[in-house]
């Protein structure tokens, strides 16, 4: 679809309610934790208090003698000879040799109570011989760091590296050297961001039910059913057709619900415990300690400038610890990082480190804003030095379409330059600034993902549709999709029900991640309804006796294609369905696919904050968020991700961090001492849509969800230095951070 | 778990001396029942109050001062126009504890009673010179709130102690109290600092005051040298440095994840600038 061919539509860009919203508010949707079974058990998991030890021995035998408890598993229980990734999930799943983390668990048990499976979990025994740790990235990397595992690291790491640098990436172009001498001004800066959780409000939750003959059940909070179906059988040595994976409804995932941690354990106790179910729910401790925070970073950055603000050349060097394990995104947070800039001259160095805490998990463009921060503040610095408007330099480097990207491929349509072009224009940028106030901008970039999809849909007797789709709904897309097959189908909204599936349903699908549900289930639902459209043209043209090709589908019914078709009135799809047993049975429509046609999308954030002198806090004043969405298909929803990815990230830049004490055991593993922003630290968050349409997609999605997290980190920043005049370059920028650099830029 | 509801403080008196193992009082249970549900405390006997009669309510003493039941909730106070209108500092304070739901369950005895050096409601307590009503095996007494609090988690309550009422002295002519906390966010957080002071004017001189500090020693610490820089003054820059450095210079605070013992320190310093502000304006009858 060409850029300037803005379509009316029907029924998208309108703002229904969500299918979803009745049951939500109502208390009547069911999460994880809210499925039980008959005969169902408890489980519960012991976790290792070291950060580093060797498992000498467990003793379960108290634990097994407790009245009620019907199973306990350790990881004598699991197969062997795993390798690779499937190794590291096993790993990371139940200790083996050593604990590798804080939290790490070690044994579970299965009871008739969740009271008495936690009773027996204290019963159970381990001697453990405690090992040095490290838990910073930068004393992680260093020479004689205390190893996690040898023999971790992957081909990428040359010769002679740190023990637990396990990946290693470089790459670039151009003439760095030259670069650096056409600028006008060459600066330099180092940077650490700390780990941080999604923080989704619904903890991870699953009951598992598995055989002896190895046939399965689940039902689990996921953003990927086939992602936990495929997980668990590789941790377990299960055959995947005989796992039935049923996800629940989601509170909340961005990244962190696509993997596994206690689903395999459940399966596992099920199978000792002779098949019976067993539920496990994490606590919020548990939550934070072993589920999947994100990395934490410590980059350096040295960027060239002309005087006019043209950038000359850019080298980035990032460090990133994922936990115990390698998985760290350090390479995903190299090719956003440069990405909205058109640089002639690029060098980009990745280091992925092991470090004794839990293992990474996705979190909404995994390492996108760790590189954002550390590039977009120093750009801001430059810009503050030589005079120059920030929202001017970086319309004057802005990647366009047909522009070769940072990190190698030729961008398609993209709308950087109308999201840049839209913030400049926008009112708050006119909002005068009283005094400890400061402004900051910052632009962010997210690829967008495809992944494998499976659509089917069917039409009901009454001409209605239900949609079988296989990406969790987590940001609204059952409403999306909905909008998007009435609209193909010519019905009201109403009258199409999507639904999220089991694994037994559909081909393989990937979860909800990398913004792509919209995208990649909404195209692929629309190529599904144009096949029912293809068939229900077919059964009308069967009853007229004229050609296929001779009938074409308008407003929700087919018709003779012109006067030359013939001449019958139009036959709904009312009628169609309703007749359908007698002329040939059920119609549906399928489509699966790796959808091509990605689109990126890239953001402009503007943030006013005030600093309090004496105590050093920072109050969001201000907040606009603007972004290209492609097409927004339910423009509320679109808003909520943009929102939501500003707070997120105001969470990250202010307050949030994962933080271990000298004992390697994490500090503040609740959510007093984890402090998200609540709903009084902030204003309303205002969103502005950009619409650059994707011609990959058939209303013009680009994917929306993870763009907005990537410019909060450094647009903070940017708007502290200009409240205070410091330029804070480790998150977070708590009080007490703000407050030490205060005084010592006082003396 | 054994589970009491007595109908007297006598009774919940000889029922918490008579258990073994540990015990806990429920008032709100906004402590206790976090502790239970998170495996830090699991009482072995709890002994709700709530069911005496009496515990809710809030009454005007004889002598002008006010009895406040032990079961009365953060939200029943800030509902209390006559009380705010006295203490306004006392009931900032414990408005300040959680969010709206917290605040319907949250009292001020348990909020002294859990024993935190950051208990939001304590500094205003002690700056207002409140005490508490102590039922115990010998009878009852009354005895200070600032003598209650023995450091983070304890009190000097013995076996047998409950609290059957806190005490406010009447207000009086031309006097002021209030209560500021730093968090780094607006709620559902802890105190970093708290500051609570309270105190009379005599025309624009400060004839007396008390200024009690939160979250920057093991207990909260009534501060008299704060109070002393207060006395006399017309709240003028001298007076107020005074107070920042007695405030300070009070402090004893732990290094932690929640704040620096630098941090702390500087930060009450700060507040206990800006309370005295609001305090003095409030005495003197400005709108605040
Ligand atoms: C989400 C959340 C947010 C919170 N935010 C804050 C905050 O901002 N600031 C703050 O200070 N606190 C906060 N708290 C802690 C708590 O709400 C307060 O300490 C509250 O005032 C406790 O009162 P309660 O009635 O619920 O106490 P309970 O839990 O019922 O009891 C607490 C303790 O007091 C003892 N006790 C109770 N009554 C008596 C009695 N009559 N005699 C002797 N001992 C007694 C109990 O044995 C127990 O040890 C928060 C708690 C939650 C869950």
């Amino acid at each position: 679809m060409p850029k300037d061919d803005i379509k009316e539509f029907r029924l998208v860009g309108t703002r229904p309610n969500r299918p979803d919203g009745l049951d939500k508010v109502t208390g009547r949707a069911r999460y994880g934790a809210d499925i039980t079974a008959p005969g169902m058990l408890w489980g519960a998991v012991l976790r290792s208090p070291h950060a580093h030890a060797k498992i000498l021995k467990i003793d379960t035998s108290k634990a097994e003698a407790l009245s009620g408890v019907k199973a306990v598993v350790t990881r004598a229980d699991f197969p062997t000879g795993l390798t690779g990734e499937e190794w590291n999930l096993q790993e990371n799943t139940m200790a083996g040799e050593k604990a590798l983390y804080d939290g790490h668990a070690i044994a579970a048990v299965a009871a008739t109570s969740s009271l008495i499976a936690q009773e027996a979990v204290r019963l159970i025994k381990v001697d453990y011989e405690v090992l040095p740790h490290v838990t910073d990235v930068d004393d992680a990397i260093k020479p004689d760091a205390p190893v996690i595992r040898e023999g971790a690291a992957d081909a990428s790491v040359p010769e002679g590296m740190p023990p637990n640098v396990v990946k290693y990436f470089e790459f670039g172009r151009g003439d760095m050297e030259a670069g650096f001498k056409d600028a006008d001004l060459v600066m330099e800066r180092s940077f650490k961001t700390e780990a941080t959780h999604q923080g989704y409000i619904e903890p991870h939750a699953c009951l598992g039910q598995l055989g002896a003959d190895g046939k399965g059940e689940m039902w689990v909070c996921t953003q990927g059913q086939w992602f936990i179906r495929q997980m668990c059988s590789a941790v377990l040595g299960l055959n995947a057709a005989q796992l039935r994976v049923t996800p629940s409804e989601i509170g909340g995932g961005f990244g962190g619900k696509t993997t596994i941690f206690m689903e395999p354990l459940s399966l596992a106790l099920s199978q000792k415990a002779g098949g019976r179910p067993v539920k496990i729910v994490m606590s919020r401790s548990e939550v934070l300690r072993a589920t999947g925070p994100t990395a934490s970073a410590s980059m350096d950055v040295k960027i060239g400038m002309t005087k006019d603000g043209k950038l000359t050349a850019a080298r980035a060097e990032f460090r990133m610890q994922g936990g115990a394990f390698p998985g760290a995104p350090v390479d995903m947070a190299l090719y956003c990082s440069l990405a909205p800039y058109k640089i002639e001259n690029v060098e980009h160095i990745g280091y992925d480190v092991l470090a004794n805490r839990p293992k990474c998990a996705a979190y909404r463009a995994p390492g996108s804003p760790m590189g954002a921060f550390a590039v977009e503040s120093l750009i801001d610095e430059m810009c503050r030095k030589l005079d120059l408007d920030p929202m001017e330099v970086r319309l004057k480097n802005a990647v366009r379409e047909g522009d070769q990207a940072s990190y190698g491929p030729t961008f398609g349509s993209i709308g950087l330059v109308e999201v840049l072009e839209a913030t400049a224009k926008h009112p708050n940028l006119a909002v005068p600034l009283g005094p400890n106030q400061g402004r900051g901008v910052a632009s962010g970039y997210w690829f967008n993902h495809n992944g494998e999809t499976s659509v089917s849909m069917a039409i009901s007797e009454d001409g209605t549709a239900q949609v079988s789709v296989g990406t969790p709904d987590i940001g609204g897309s059952r409403a999306s999709i909905a909008l998007m097959v009435a609209e193909t189908l010519g019905i009201a909204y109403e009258d199409v029900r999507v639904n999220v599936v089991e694994t037994g349903a559909l081909g393989v699908n990937e979860p909800t991640h990398g913004s792509r549900a919209t995208f990649a289930t909404g195209k692929a639902a629309t190529i599904a309804a144009r096949a029912a459209i293809k068939e229900m043209c077919r059964r009308a043209a069967n009853e007229w006796g004229i050609d296929e090709d001779a009938v074409e589908w308008v407003e929700g019914a087919a018709q003779p294609a012109g006067p030359n078709a013939g001449n019958y009135p139009p036959m709904s799809i009312k009628d169609i369905a309703k007749n359908m047993g007698a002329t040939g049975g059920p119609i549906s429509g399928h489509h699966e696919s790796v959808p091509d046609g990605v689109g990126a999308s890239f953001g402009c954030h503007v943030v006013d904050v005030e600093v309090d002198p004496e105590t050093g806090l920072t109050k969001i004043l201000r907040y606009l968020v603007v972004q290209d969405a492609g097409r927004a298909i339910h423009p509320s929803y679109v808003e909520g991700q943009y929102q939501g990815g500003a707070v997120q990230g105001i969470g990250w830049a202010l307050n949030e961090e994962y933080v271990y004490g000298k004992d390697g055991r994490l500090q503040n593993p609740i959510f007093l001492d984890y402090r998200m922003p609540v709903a009084s630290d902030l204003p309303m968050i205002d969103t502005m849509i950009v619409e650059v349409p994707n011609p990959g997609h058939p209303f013009g999605v680009r994917g929306v969800g993870e763009t907005g997290i990537t410019p909060p980190l450094p647009a903070i920043a940017n708007a502290i230095q200009g409240a205070t005049g410091l330029r804070m370059s480790h998150l977070p920028m708590t009080p007490t951070k703000v407050l030490a650099a205060l005084k010592a830029s006082q003396e | 778990m054994d589970f009491h509801t007595p109908s007297s403080f006598e009774d919940a008196s000889k029922l918490a001396a008579e258990a073994t193992g540990l015990t806990r009082f429920l008032a709100g249970g906004t402590d206790v029942l976090v502790q239970m549900r998170s495996g830090t405390v699991l009482p072995d006997t709890l002994i709700d109050l709530k069911l005496i009669p009496g515990t809710q309510g809030i009454t005007r003493t004889p002598d002008g001062g006010w009895r406040i039941g032990i079961a009365v909730s953060g939200a029943r106070l800030g509902d209390h126009a006559e009380l705010i209108a006295d203490w306004p500092g006392v009931v900032e304070g414990m408005e300040l504890v959680g969010s709206t739901q917290v605040q319907g369950r949250a009292t001020l005895v348990g909020n002294l009673c859990n024993g935190s050096p950051a208990a939001d409601s304590v500094p205003g307590l002690v700056a207002a010179q409140a005490s508490v009503e102590i039922t115990g095996l010998t009878g009852v007494r009354t005895v200070p709130v600032e003598d209650i609090p023995a450091g983070p988690g304890k009190t000097t309550l013995q076996p047998g102690d409950v609290i059957s009422g806190i005490l406010i002295p009447p207000r009086g002519e031309h006097a002021g109290d209030a209560y500021q906390r730093f968090t780094p966010r607006t709620e559902m957080d802890i105190a970093v600092a708290g500051c609570a002071i309270s105190l009379r004017v005599d025309g624009d001189t400060i004839s007396e005051a008390r200024v009690a500090v939160g979250a920057v020693a093991p207990t909260v610490r009534l501060v008299p040298d704060a109070a002393a820089a207060l006395i006399g003054s017309t709240l003028d820059d001298a007076a107020i440095d005074a107070l920042v450095a007695a405030v300070r210079a009070a402090c004893n605070p732990i290094d932690d994840k929640r704040g620096t013992a630098e941090f702390r320190t500087e930060v009450a310093g700060v507040l206990a600038k800006r309370v005295a502000k609001i305090a003095y304006g409030r005495a003197k009858g400005e709108a605040q």
